[in-house]
């Protein structure tokens, strides 16, 4: 894909989050000004183009998804929070079988993590649901900032080197092999340092159900750098801890009200869509210039939630 | 899509069921967001109220609107908006069936401590999914 493609995909989003700032303003003074069935129509647009630039940036969606439309909707946070966590569990859902399947995503390795993540994320998000609005959005958009600096700074590791899996991973026999497609050869793994994750997850739950997001941006340095797995793998079975910790986080906002039909159903279907179009062209081109866009488009989603939150810029 | 050889029999069967009970909870999701958006069942909140519904918060949306937590939605479910939580409880579901499905692959395989792992998880899970946690209030 071309340069100038990207460009425009990333000015078609830029032109709707301003349309739909400049609406919201207008919805706030006059009630009647914009008919209902703009914004998730808008929504739907924007959820679309947010799952192929997470495809292309190489991001989870619900990363995107709870600063930007946060951001730059009319909707509550807690509605957009359901909706994150619900948007990260379809994606997450839909990744499984096939990771699952292939053996890049390891239940084994997964399941101890889950078991803390989803216990944490019920805590996190009775914690979200119960904070005001303007500390939810002065957190959010620190966190986004972290992440941001996360993303940059971040070094990434193939084939981490595990000189002796600890012994709880040996107890419990985290270990695999997986088939590497580009180099044709069998992959063995181990991990180490597990109780060290076990604990780091806790916190992973607790932002994971408190803010909506989906937690790839932590579980894959975790996984990765610290437990020493492969990067496949890493990134594989993040996106299927996800699932499991979503799932948890999102039954919280269901049953407290925070789920809207009119603004979770087309961001699952926008998002979804767009994940399947972004593999399109990720199997043709991958230009490098997208990851520092969604960075950027994260950067400025993150300043817009904490000036919100601190009400410089509500 | 085949399995790799080197894949254990409990993540097979895990697949399997994620794979068939996501796609027809997408395939509900969409079906049940048509019926809502043609109006074919009408809603509980008109849709025409929503926007002010969505800028409140999500306990007062509850009190404003008249609407219970937790399972209440259960008993609007003839009603076009709240079908499409039969899909999406669904979907917050799966993960719990598919535990369910696993857990007598690992007894059978005397391996007891991912039994346990996967005994609490289902519960946990129950627990996020029962209703018996409030939150908010502000």
């Amino acid at each position: 894909m071309k340069i100038r493609y990207v460009m425009v995909l990333v000015l078609l989003i830029f032109s709707l989050f301003s349309y739909s700032f400049a609406f919201a303003e207008t919805t706030a003074s006059n009630q009647d000004a914009v008919p209902w069935w703009i914004w998730p129509l808008i929504l739907f647009i924007a959820t679309f183009i947010l799952g192929i630039l997470a495809v292309l940036g190489g991001v989870g969606g619900g990363v995107l998804f709870v600063p930007i439309i946060g951001g730059f909707f009319p909707f509550n946070m807690d509605f957009v929070r359901g909706a994150g966590l619900f948007v990260a569990l379809a994606g997450a859902l839909a990744a499984g079988p096939g990771l699952l399947k292939r053996g890049f995503a390891d239940l084994r390795l997964a399941m101890p993590l889950a078991l803390i993540a989803s216990a944490s994320a019920i805590i996190g998000a009775m914690i979200g649901l119960a904070l005001p609005s303007n500390v939810v959005n002065t957190a959010l958009g620190l966190t986004i900032l972290m992440i941001v600096a996360i993303m940059l700074l971040a070094k990434k590791s193939e084939y981490p080197e595990v000189k002796k899996a600890d012994a709880l991973s040996q107890a419990l026999r985290i270990n695999g092999i997986y088939h590497e497609i580009s180099t044709d050869k069998e992959i063995e793994w181990k991990i180490h340092r597990t109780p060290q994750a076990l604990f780091l997850f806790i916190a992973i739950g607790i932002m994971a159900g408190m803010f909506g997001l989906g937690a790839g941006w932590a579980n894959v340095p975790v996984l990765n750098l610290l437990m020493g797995a492969p990067l496949k793998v890493s990134v594989a079975t993040s996106k299927f801890l996800l699932s499991i910790t979503d799932t948890s986080a999102a039954w919280i906002y269901l049953n407290n009200g925070a789920v809207l039909p009119m603004i979770v159903v087309p961001s699952i279907i926008g998002i979804m869509l767009g994940l399947v179009v972004g593999v399109r062209i990720l199997a043709k081109t991958k230009p490098k210039v997208v990851r520092y866009i969604v960075i950027a488009m994260l950067l400025f989603a993150g300043l817009r939630a904490l000036l919100k939150g601190l009400g410089i810029w509500k | 899509m085949t399995a790799d050889k080197n894949v254990k029999e409990e993540q097979i069967a895990y697949a399997k069921l994620l794979d068939w009970g996501m796609k027809i909870g997408l395939i509900f999701l969409i079906l049940t967001f048509i019926v809502y958006l043609t109006g074919i069942l009408s809603p509980q909140i008109p849709i025409s109220e929503l926007p002010k519904y969505w800028k409140m918060k999500a306990h007062d949306y509850l009190v404003s609107a008249g609407i219970h937590p937790g399972w209440a939605w259960l008993n609007l479910i003839t009603k076009g908006d709240f079908l499409n939580f039969v899909p999406v409880a669904f979907l917050g579901a799966l993960t719990v069936l598919c535990y369910i499905r696993i857990l007598p692959i690992f007894l059978k395989k005397r391996d007891f401590a991912y039994f346990i792992f996967a005994l609490i998880e289902c519960l946990i899970l129950i627990l996020a999914a029962s209703g018996l946690l409030k939150a908010g209030g502000h």
